[in-house]
């Protein structure tokens, strides 16, 4: 019995694990394809069909190229840094719930890597832990420019988690749990956050943007000033992998986005949905089809935030770094405060009053 | 041997030795990430006593905000390991009894302190939880919390006041 469990959670893990590096990698290929959608030209098309192999080719390169470490680089440290960057964007994704549950031989299993009571918190700490990666490989470099694109990254880093911790409160006094399976599920039969939390949606989706150092806040590499900021001595796959780390947090952050905000694996008409497998397959089967439409339903969610992100990325142009931290510090926290007051006042007064009108 | 008791032992001596390494390893950015090491295994240790508020909590606040400033403030100064300032013979003995006196006190207090007995079959394993510990603290311990959040503040502005730049001053 506790064997069958440990396999299943095992296994669980490495499909979580799988996907996410599938995802990320696909990612890189969709950039590029949404790129040359938005700029009008083809994009990549020569290695297999619709250039879907060009994400093996470009690995296949990284690998081949030098692996240089810079003569005064502190080495171990220089290894380091790549490594730390993509296992804290690949932790994260452990507490993410891909789905309700999945039935077989009476056993239920949650299409979630670990749930956890502290879900969103574990998020956090891992996501603030990213920072090390930056600022170990930017100093490791020794070069100036990179010890001065590792300061900007992880500034704007820590500035921005500030803003997006306040704006997670306001949900979390909504949903009084910490667990994304239990925020996840409140979320059900429409009654998504998005509708009762526009403005903390909006801030946590800008700080996701500073998070993942992405346009219009894609200030740590500038090619002006900073040459290629932190990872300007990096080369081959260690390179690689601070590339490949800003897509896996891609994912993670949408995938977060559309579980506290969108209702995860939730969509209208669930219940019918399941009402009528469950009724032509039986429970067992049905109940799975139906676990599978959700996640599906999910991964479309996600994917279409991936999306978003590279949308934004080719549509709009970027900050200066003063603008970026005016931004972070004297416009978001105080109408994230705000936006906590607004909330905590709703579910004191104004929620008894609906739930007394609506009765 | 049962395998809490065992993670128990691996990650005390983690802890200890990271901690050791603080102190020994020469190059200060070591040091933080060995500090960071330390911060990490003893959230490892909140995890064994079932208080995953606390893990967490001590992984964003000490090893996700503190020591990234830690890091900021020491590769700024540019410490190279040949610039270290040579201490004299003084110093080093100062040192030593400070350090010894500090160790005989945490070992006197070690050798007097009691450790009250607990009954398993009765011990709540959900204390650590963050309900039981929300409601600890908004209720029974009220007071205390919300002072503690005025000396936070009052600490926040004094830092934005120190930072603030005067009038008249240069302006890099």
């Amino acid at each position: 019995m506790d064997l069958i469990e440990f396999s299943i959670k095992t296994a669980t893990i490495f499909v979580v694990f799988v996907l996410t590096l599938l995802i990320a990698m696909y990612s890189t290929w969709a950039e590029r394809k949404v790129a040359g959608f938005i700029q009008d030209r083809m994009g990549p098309n020569r290695a297999g069909p619709g250039g879907l192999l060009q994400p093996l080719a470009d690995a296949g390169k990284m690998f081949f190229k030098e692996d240089f470490i810079p003569a005064l680089a502190n080495k171990w440290l220089f290894i380091a840094g790549p490594c730390l960057a993509m296992l804290t964007a690949l932790l994260a994704s452990a507490v993410i719930p891909f789905g309700s549950t999945f039935r077989f031989d009476g056993h239920e299993v949650n299409l979630q890597g670990v749930e956890s009571n502290i879900g969103i918190l574990y998020v956090f700490g891992v996501v603030a832990l990213g920072v090390y990666g930056i600022m170990v490989g930017g100093w490791a470099s020794n070069n100036k420019f990179s010890l001065l694109g590792a300061i900007r990254a992880a500034s704007q880093n820590i500035s921005y988690e500030v803003a997006m911790g306040l704006s997670l409160i306001a949900i979390l006094m909504m949903s009084s749990s910490l667990s994304l399976g239990e925020i996840v599920s409140q979320q059900h039969g429409g009654n998504w956050n998005i509708f009762y939390q526009p403005l903390g949606f909006i801030i946590f989706i800008t700080c996701s943007f500073a998070e993942c150092n992405r346009v219009p806040f894609d200030l740590p590499e500038c090619e002006t000033e900073l040459v290629g900021g932190y990872h300007t001595e990096y080369g081959s796959m260690k390179l690689g992998f601070y590339l490949f780390a800003e897509y896996i947090n891609m994912f993670v952050s949408s995938a977060i986005i559309s579980v506290l905000y969108f209702g995860g694996y939730n969509y209208p008409g669930m219940d019918w949905v399941y009402t009528q497998l469950t009724d032509a397959l039986g429970t067992q089967t049905g109940h799975n089809v139906a676990t599978l439409i959700g996640t599906a339903v999910f991964f479309g969610k996600t994917l279409f935030f991936i999306f978003f992100y590279m949308w934004v990325r080719w549509t709009i142009p970027r900050f200066r770094y003063d603008q970026l931290m005016n931004l972070g510090w004297k416009k978001l926290i105080p109408l994230a405060i705000f936006n906590i007051i607004i909330t905590g006042a709703a579910v004191l007064f104004l929620k008894p009053v609906i739930t007394a009108w609506l009765n | 041997m049962n395998s809490s008791v065992s993670f128990f032992y691996f990650l005390s001596f983690l802890t200890i030795l990271s901690a050791v390494m603080v102190v020994v390893s020469r190059n200060p950015i070591h040091s933080v990430l060995y500090l960071i090491l330390t911060f990490f295994s003893l959230s490892g240790h909140y995890i064994l006593l079932n208080a995953q508020f606390l893990a967490a909590v001590n992984i964003i606040v000490y090893a996700g905000a503190i020591m990234v400033l830690f890091l900021f403030v020491i590769m700024f100064l540019n410490m190279k390991q040949d610039q270290e300032e040579t201490k004299n013979n003084l110093t080093k003995i100062a040192a030593a009894v400070v350090g010894g006196t500090v160790f005989v006190i945490l070992f006197g207090a070690y050798r007097k302190s009691v450790i009250p007995a607990f009954n398993p079959d009765q011990f709540d394993s959900q204390i650590g939880m963050i309900e039981s510990l929300g409601n600890l603290l908004f209720r029974d311990y009220l007071l205390p919390f919300e002072l503690a959040s005025i000396l936070l503040l009052v600490a926040m502005v004094g830092a934005v006041m120190l930072g603030k730049r005067e009038i008249g001053e240069r302006h890099f």
